[in-house]
Parts: structure tokens; sequence; C-alpha cells
């Protein structure tokens, strides 16, 4: 089965074909967004199914972190809807929103960990602040969280003594605390060695699994991604030019997905930044 | 050439009013946020652990150059107030005169310079760079609302700490005026400790101090925590908006200095 490319991901994905909303824990229909003049998305339509990993790629600037930030309600789009867990996330007031995103994990970049507190701080930070749980407990599930990650051994340590694939370790953990229902993944392959990057990948793929929660990963390793996710959405200049599993996605001749997937420096992403002629600029003192 | 002159005074207006209106934008967001500051205090003041962590970051740890800048101000007022003083035979007013400006002037001023330079600029060096390492989105994706857990705290503890400060300032001023004027200039310490207990009022003279300790307190740290939240998150904008936390807090310091010591000037007159 080819993989859903342009207007044949819109149509697969077109409100009239909207996943059953009781299936979906994420939807975003027809999402537009701009900053001030630049518009960064233009008619996004996905969705999420419920207990699934969903993998959003496309080169650098193409609006994928975007996405999760109006997931999240750190933007609002300016037009469109976005649901999560069926609610509309544009419209909550801030106590909704603040209640949807107990409901939620995130894990930065590059972790965001706070550097004034210890890795075991960090991670009991989300349930002193939002439970009333006694220090023991809090202890234990700290300890346990820690333990998913194989990091019980550094509850001690401080952010800045951590390797960069510990430190996406513990901001897994972190993200995790609450036992979110939707937990969202901000490049957590970037700048990591082979080893963590397979380790990171594998512990989404294995918490995702054993607590039952929803993931969005936007990345750009395709090679992680085909790996252990359940679905790709290909975004580029702001719109989705492909989706498909990672069968389909192998197996598609879509020029997008092809140059994304064996890493081509041209192709439907332009190695050039648009630029007049060469010999225009070249000669233009010489022309004048 | 008359066209291109009204071109360049049209373009001078633009730019000017392009700066007034910005100015006016600027006052109207820092007043928000102070406000936003105000609503969340309650939630930071229910875990005080929070504003007496950052009392000890901002008061605590700016003691030292505060207390040894007092002191040595201190031993320079006495030295150029007596040798003026002696003139006129009035040494024995040196005390008055050392307490008094230090008090009403001295003390919060140049207090609050030293607090904006040391505690100012690292309140708002650190809220910088949480921004730019994403920490504060992350505690927002937490619904962790980052004014009442980061802001607010900070806030508090430096309009606590300034009038604190100020009175060690003042504090250390006159113990240094004393160790000059009395034990090596040779001022009677009777008539020092004297003259500064009959001429030194608690109002208006403590009062004022206190005041505009309070106020300059305020400003610094509004300023201090407005620029670190508002920084660009990138190693320039993180130094930019410490440069401007430093200057902008001086300059402020120094205005409202002006404007306080005019009412209160008043105030004495009538």
């Amino acid at each position: 089965m080819p993989v859903a490319t342009t207007a044949a991901s819109h149509a697969a994905l077109s409100p009239t074909r909207r996943l059953d909303p009781a299936a979906a824990a994420i939807e975003l229909v027809d999402v537009h967004f701009a900053y001030d003049t630049r518009e960064i998305l233009k008619g996004i339509t996905m969705s999420v199914p419920r207990g699934k990993i969903v993998a959003i790629m496309g080169a650098s600037g193409s609006g994928k972190t975007t996405i999760l930030r109006l997931i999240g309600g750190q933007l609002k789009p300016a037009s469109g809807e976005v649901l999560v867990g069926g609610q509309s996330v544009p419209d909550l007031e801030p106590d909704a929103l603040y209640a949807l995103r107990r409901r939620c994990g995130m894990l930065f970049q590059f972790g965001a960990l706070f550097t004034d507190m210890s890795v075991f701080e960090n991670i009991a930070f989300p349930m002193r602040e939002h439970t009333e749980l006694p220090e023991e407990i809090i202890r234990d599930l700290v300890l346990m969280k820690l333990h998913a990650v194989g990091l019980r051994g550094a509850a001690q340590l401080m952010p800045s003594e951590l390797s960069g694939g510990m430190g996406r370790r513990v901001a897994l953990a972190r993200a995790i605390a609450l036992d979110p229902m939707l937990v969202m993944y901000d490049e957590p392959f970037a700048g990591l060695d082979p080893i963590s990057l397979g380790i990171v990948g594998q512990l989404i793929r294995r918490l995702n699994d054993a607590l039952g929660i929803t993931s969005v990963v936007v990345t750009h390793d395709v090679y992680e991604s085909l790996k252990m996710v359940d679905q790709l959405y290909f975004v580029s200049e702001g719109t989705i030019v492909a989706s498909g599993t990672p069968e389909e996605v192998r197996a598609s001749t879509d020029p997008y997905v092809r140059q994304f997937v064996d890493g081509a420096p041209d192709g439907p992403v332009a190695f050039h930044y648009p630029a007049p002629s060469y010999r225009d600029s070249l000669f233009a003192d010489v022309d004048a | 050439m008359a066209i291109e002159a009204l071109g360049d005074l049209g373009q001078g207006l633009r730019r000017l009013g392009g700066a007034v209106t910005g100015g006016i934008a600027w006052l109207g967001y820092a007043a928000r946020f102070m406000v936003a500051i105000i609503w969340h205090s309650p939630a930071a003041f229910r875990r005080l652990h929070l504003t007496l962590r950052e009392i000890y970051f901002s008061g605590v740890l700016s003691l030292v150059i505060i207390l040894t800048s007092g002191l040595f101000v201190g031993m320079v007022l006495s030295l150029q107030g007596y040798e003026v003083l002696v003139r006129y035979g009035a040494d024995e007013q040196l005390g008055i005169l050392v307490a008094l400006s230090l008090v009403k002037e001295l003390g919060p001023v140049l207090a609050g310079l030293l607090f904006a330079s040391r505690a100012g600029s690292a309140i708002t060096a650190e809220i910088g760079l949480m921004k730019a390492t994403e920490q504060l989105s992350a505690m927002e994706m937490m619904a962790v609302d980052p004014i009442a857990r980061v802001v607010a705290p900070r806030f508090w503890a430096g309009v606590i700490s300034m009038p604190l400060l100020a009175a060690l300032f003042s504090a250390l001023g006159i113990f240094g005026a004393y160790l000059i004027g009395v034990r090596i200039l040779g001022v009677d310490a009777g008539a020092f400790w004297g003259q500064m207990q009959a001429g030194v009022k608690v109002w208006p003279d403590v009062s004022n101090g206190i005041i505009k300790s309070l106020v300059f307190g305020t400003a610094v740290s509004l300023i201090a925590v407005l620029d670190g939240y508002d920084a660009k998150p990138t190693a320039e904008g993180v130094s930019s908006a410490t440069t401007r936390t430093v200057v902008v807090s001086s300059l402020a310091i120094l205005a409202l200095d002006f404007v306080l010591t005019v009412f209160m000037f008043r105030g004495i007159g009538s």
C-alpha cells in the first residue's frame, strides 16, 4: 500500500474521514498558524490514535515544534481545531488548560531539566506541585520512575553532571512522573550518540506500551523513527505532504519521502535558499 | 532641498513617535506584569521556603559588598565632613551629618545601586537562562505557572531584602564614621553619639530612608524579573537583558530618589 501523499493524505484525513473521536487522542483539523505575518502552518489536518506512537518529521523550520506547542496550548492557532482528548485546546480557560497539562508530559529538545535541582528533585517536582503525597511515597515513586529509565543510581546527581543521553532519560522520567495520558517528545534524539539514541528510542516504545499512553514524537531521525513508531507524518512548509506506517514509508516512491528517508541533499527540499540567479548575483556590479 | 528636509523631519517625527509609543507599551506591559506578580503572590507566600531561599541569594549573598561599601563610604564621609566642620568649630556635629546623610540619602541610594548590580543582574541572568534552556516552558507544560513559582518569590525577596540591606549599609557607614571621626580624628565620642541621637528622628528621617529603600527595592526587583522573563532566549539576549537591568535600575533609582526627595522635602517644609 503506497504512502498517502499530498492531496491523497488530505483526502484520507479530511474532516469527513477523521478517526472516531473515541479512538483519537489528538486531532488537528485545518490548522493555520502564523508568527506575525510569517505563515508557519497552512492547513494541517492530522489524527493521533490512542495508545500509539506517531512521529512528525520534516526539515528544520517546517513547523513541527509549532504543532507540539499548539497541542500543549502554548500557542493558539489562527484558525482550525486542536482537540486533545476531545477538548478544544485553544478554547480552554487557564484552569482547564492547566488541568489538561497535568495529564500530559513533554520532553524538551535538550531536556530542560531544572539546573538548580538534583535529578531526584527534578522528577519529584511535578509530584510535589500537583499532589499531596507524603515524602516517603514521593521518594518511592521517583525511584521507580528512575529505575524505569535505568538511572536509579543517578538520583543524587545534578543535571550538570549528566551526559546528554542521561539528561534526556531523566527528562523522560520527569515527563511520565504523573502517569500522563499523552507524552510529547521534541527532538528526543538530537545530539545523542548511537547507544543513547537507541536507549531513548527503546524507552519511548516500552513506556508507551507499558503505561498505555499516547506519544507524539517530533524528530529528524528517520532510521530510529521507522523502528519504533506506529505512524509518521511528513511536514514541509507548513503542510502535511505525506503520511503512513513505517512499512508504507519504506516502500514509498514519493520524492519528498524518498529525499527524507535517503538523506538526499537536493530534491523537493531544495539545497539552495531562494535567491536571484547565480549569474545575476555575481555580475550585478558589472551589469550596473 | 525643502522636500528632502521635510522628508527628514517626517522620518525624525516617525522615529520619535515610535519611541514614545514603544515606551508607553513597555510601561503598560510592565504594569500588567506587576499585576500578574501580585495576583500570584499568595501562592508564592504559601510556600515560604521559595521566597526565603531567594532572600538568601539576593540578600544574604549581597551582604559582603553592602557591608564593605557601607564601611568605606562612612569613613570617607567622616573624613570629608570633619574637614569642613572643623573650619567652623562644628566638628561635634559630625555624628549627625554622617547619620542623616546615610540614613536619608546615601544608604538607600548606594545600597540600591549595589543591589541592582549584584542581585538584580543575577536575577535577570538566572530567569533569562531558564527561559533560554526551556525550563520556563517545561514548567508551563507541567501546569506550573512560572510567574508564581519563579518570578514572584524573586520579586518579593528583592522587596524584602532591599530595606534591610540599606539599613545595614547605613549602620556600617555610621560605624566607619565613628572609627575615623572619634578614634582617629579625635571627635568627642559623647558629642558624636549624642548629637546623632538628638538630631536623627524616626519620622521623618529614618522612615524616609525606609520608604526610599522599599521603593528602590520594588523598582529594581520588577526591572530584574521583567528583563529576565522578557529576554530573548539566546546567549546574546540574556547578556543584553542583564546589562539592561543594571542600567535601567540605576537610572530608575536616581530618578525615583529625586522625585521622592522632592516630595519628602516639601513634606518637611509644610
